[in-house]
């Protein structure tokens, strides 16, 4: 006979558990541990919005402090979804206005928030102490304002990457002058001046400030007198990082970094004059994280820079760093993690940049540690490939972007197949991929192999025929996320896989080869997912099966098909089409 | 788009030579299809909506600016692709706009790209920079530039669009960018009349 232990003790047990994947393991266990956990769980994080509703979540979790949502697909971030999409926050913000009053933190990212869902925010709960707005829009300063007013206890305000609209800059005015709880600000993406004496001001009052990112207008002969006041910062993002031939910002500069003894992270650098960068040299063999990637500076620079920095876990710099600086990257940073490489020139390649895939060899080769890889470049190799995967089977991330469709292997010929089949047959513990380049259906078919762990993937340009996908959604057991633009997969596919697509999180397909007619089927089969179709040029003709589908995205969810779309997306609905 | 077939072909990548020997088109060309239609070829598949990104580069000096296409010029550009951050592409669109820069008494004027600063505050810092006799003087929210040898103060005006002489300052900062022609910090004697004849009105 078993004795369960009082719910008391359960509930203080439970507390320890932190992990949404635990406490969701947790409530599975029995109908009484389902009960008391969902009494004290804190933080909830919905990868999808449209997953769930507001009311569901609500009440089954009726002690939330913390809510973390994401709204769009992840290809907004590449124009992909169109205006008006969805992603609105608004309903959300209101409901747990009223449900929650001690709410604390909100993180939102890919969502649509306008400044009467913030001043909501900022007037009804209690002890509000974190908002984070990633990659969001809707609002503007005036939402803001609000926030500075109201949040008395306010510890976190990060704007990261979100478009707002400027009304002024001086909303951060509005933060009242017993106001010292800060402790994280991020305004690095607001386009226009925010009052710099405000902000002086408010980085004077606030001793526990450890992230600062300020914006592209703060002037480099004001940085020094922030880091005066704020010497204790962790996270530093500076503004421009230029000024004219005065040696008297370069000194106060040189002498403020001097005093930042607890500086780990950099990042901000937006027009860099190089003659400025050893002002910083002081605070190089502390960093963790470098952020140059808005820089277009190169070697010497460059390669200075990081080899000062033998700390260095996470770097993110543009493709001017080339091969070479990619070299001293592996000579002298034996414990980076991560590695972002992005493309100063869109298009075409810049003759003056030397980038190849022969960095990102060498860095593979000489960071041991290595484990999440974002590289932009215009050639690659399957022997290259193959000695990445090698060297580094601890990748968990691996995102290549060669940035011409379609290219093959430049020694070869050849597609990339069995490069990217050698990365996943040796990184085991691969979760991340993003492919691109020539591939043949023969690369998904390692894929659906060898790579058990994957949560997401994403494909461009790639494959020949259904098979490709089948692969793929047959042989990745734990696949949650799948993006896909412009390859030939379709109906097939699709319907060999229907009850996957229950356990994935999403699947968003565009310019490929579904019919309306799959969709419906699809719709019909499986009526927990909602199979959403685009249909922007008002060409489609839903009672045309044949007709395939520009942009198709399927998701799970408990919450019913969404009322909130535009007029050019329908919801796959049974026998018809639904266009609300 | 309704049941209409298109081929997909797959281009010869810009940036690699290819031995057509080697690699047969015939077979790696792809087919958007219902399966089991047949094959056809058909015109090539348009990309919806395209977009026309500028070369960005914040490099000044000309010869680090210089691109080497390989591709030929009419290719077309692919929406989303490559997979960059609009935010990071915004960052990147770096258009230069030079404008000149005259001040009251100076022999010879300077130029300045307005695209490099992000607000009033940095443009004033430019000021000291480039005339290096100045400091800012921010009065009342008007912005000034003074010459504390002899005090003489400057106001920063510029010609708009529309041919007018207007005060620094008034409009947000990137109205003010794409309407400026020029600039001229006005000795502030000069600017007093001005403004009175204003106030008169």
């Amino acid at each position: 006979m078993v004795y369960s232990l009082p719910e008391e003790v359960l509930e203080h047990v439970f507390s320890f558990i932190t992990s949404d994947k635990d406490r969701n393991v947790v409530s599975v266990v029995c109908k009484s541990w389902y009960e008391i956990e969902r009494k004290c769980r804190r933080k909830v994080f919905i990868g999808n919005c449209y997953s769930v509703s507001p009311g569901i979540m609500i009440r089954r979790f009726p002690e939330v402090r913390s809510v973390e949502l994401k709204g769009k697909p992840h290809f907004a971030d590449f124009n992909l979804v169109p205006e008006g999409w969805g992603g609105y926050a608004c309903s959300w913000i209101d409901k747990m206005s009223r449900a929650y009053p001690w709410l604390e933190e909100i993180r939102l990212k890919w969502m649509v928030v306008t400044d009467e869902s913030l001043e909501l925010i900022s007037t009804s709960f209690k002890n509000y102490k974190v908002l984070v707005l990633a990659s969001c829009e809707g609002f503007s300063t005036d939402g803001l304002s609000a926030i500075a007013a109201n949040c008395r206890n306010l510890r976190e305000l990060d704007l990261q990457e979100s478009e707002v609209m400027d009304s002024s800059g001086h909303w951060l005015s509005h933060f009242p002058d017993t106001f010292t709880s800060l402790e994280s600000l991020n305004i690095s993406c607001l386009g226009s001046e925010v009052s710099f004496s405000a902000l002086e001001r408010l980085v004077a009052r606030s001793p526990n400030l450890k992230t600062l990112r300020l914006n592209r207008a703060v002037p480099l002969g004001k940085l020094s007198t922030l880091l005066q006041q704020a010497p204790q910062l962790v996270e530093l993002g500076t503004g421009a990082y230029l000024s004219g031939v005065r040696s008297d910002v370069y000194s106060a500069l040189s002498k403020a970094f001097l005093g930042c003894k607890e500086l780990k992270g950099l990042s901000g650098f937006w027009d860099v004059d190089p003659s400025y960068l050893p002002a910083f040299y002081s605070v190089c063999s502390r960093l963790t994280t470098l952020n140059l990637s808005y820089a277009t500076i190169r070697s010497p620079d460059i390669t200075k820079v990081i080899s000062l920095c033998p700390n260095l876990q996470r770097l993110l710099v543009l493709d001017h760093i080339e091969d070479s600086g990619l070299n001293a990257l592996a000579l002298s940073c034996k414990n980076l993690q991560e590695l972002r490489v992005f493309p100063s020139y869109l298009y075409v390649a810049d003759a003056n940049v030397t980038l190849t895939e022969q960095g990102l060899v060498s860095v593979s080769q000489g960071c041991s540690k290595l484990q999440s890889v974002l590289y932009f470049c215009h050639q690659m190799s399957n022997s290259a490939l193959i000695t990445i995967a090698k060297n580094r089977p601890n990748l968990t991330c691996f995102r290549l972007c060669i940035i011409e469709p379609r290219t093959p292997d430049y020694l070869t010929h050849e597609p990339l197949d069995i490069g990217f089949g050698a990365i996943v047959k040796h990184c085991k513990n691969l979760n991340r991929l993003s492919l691109s380049g020539l591939l043949t259906d023969r690369v998904f078919e390692y894929i659906g192999t060898h790579a058990k762990k994957l949560d997401m993937l994403s494909i461009a340009f790639a494959g020949d025929s259904d098979l490709g996908l089948h692969h793929v959604l047959s042989g990745c057991e734990i696949l949650k996320k799948l993006e896909i633009r412009d390859c030939p997969f379709g109906d097939t596919a699709l319907l060999a896989n229907v009850a996957k697509l229950a356990t994935m999180r999403s699947l968003w397909m565009s310019s490929c080869a579904v019919s309306i007619g799959a969709c419906k089927i699809l719709s019909r089969k499986m009526p927990m997912l909602n199979v959403e179709v685009t249909d922007e040029n008002g060409t489609l003709d839903p009672k045309l099966d044949s007709c395939l589908v520009e942009k198709l995205y399927v998701y799970r969810t408990v919450a019913g098909p969404r009322s909130d779309m535009p007029g050019y997306i329908w919801t796959m609905d049974r026998d018809s089409a639904n266009k609300i | 788009m309704a049941s209409e077939t298109s081929t997909v072909t797959s281009e010869p990548p810009a940036t690699a030579v290819v031995a057509v020997g080697s690699l047969n088109f015939n077979d790696t060309e792809l087919t958007l299809r219902l399966p089991g239609e047949s094959r056809k070829s058909g015109e090539k598949r348009r990309f919806s909506g395209m977009i026309d990104l500028k070369l960005g580069g914040n490099d000044r000096s000309d010869t680090e600016c210089s691109v080497v296409k390989k591709s030929t010029p009419s290719k077309e550009r692919v929406v989303g692709w490559p997979p960059v951050r609009s935010y990071r592409k915004n960052m990147m669109k770096k258009d230069c706009k030079y404008v000149k820069v005259a001040v009251d008494g100076a022999p010879y004027l300077r130029k300045v790209d307005l695209e490099l600063y992000s607000g009033y505050q940095q443009l004033l810092c430019a000021f000291e920079d480039l005339f290096s006799c100045f400091t800012i003087r921010n009065v009342l929210k008007e912005m000034k530039l003074m010459d504390p040898v002899n005090g003489t103060e400057y106001v920063p005006t510029y010609e708009d669009k529309d041919g007018d002489w207007m005060l620094v300052g008034d409009v947000p900062w990137k109205m003010f960018v794409e309407s400026c022609k020029r600039i001229r910090l006005m000795k502030n004697s000069e600017a007093i009349n001005g403004s009175e004849l204003l106030k008169k009105c």
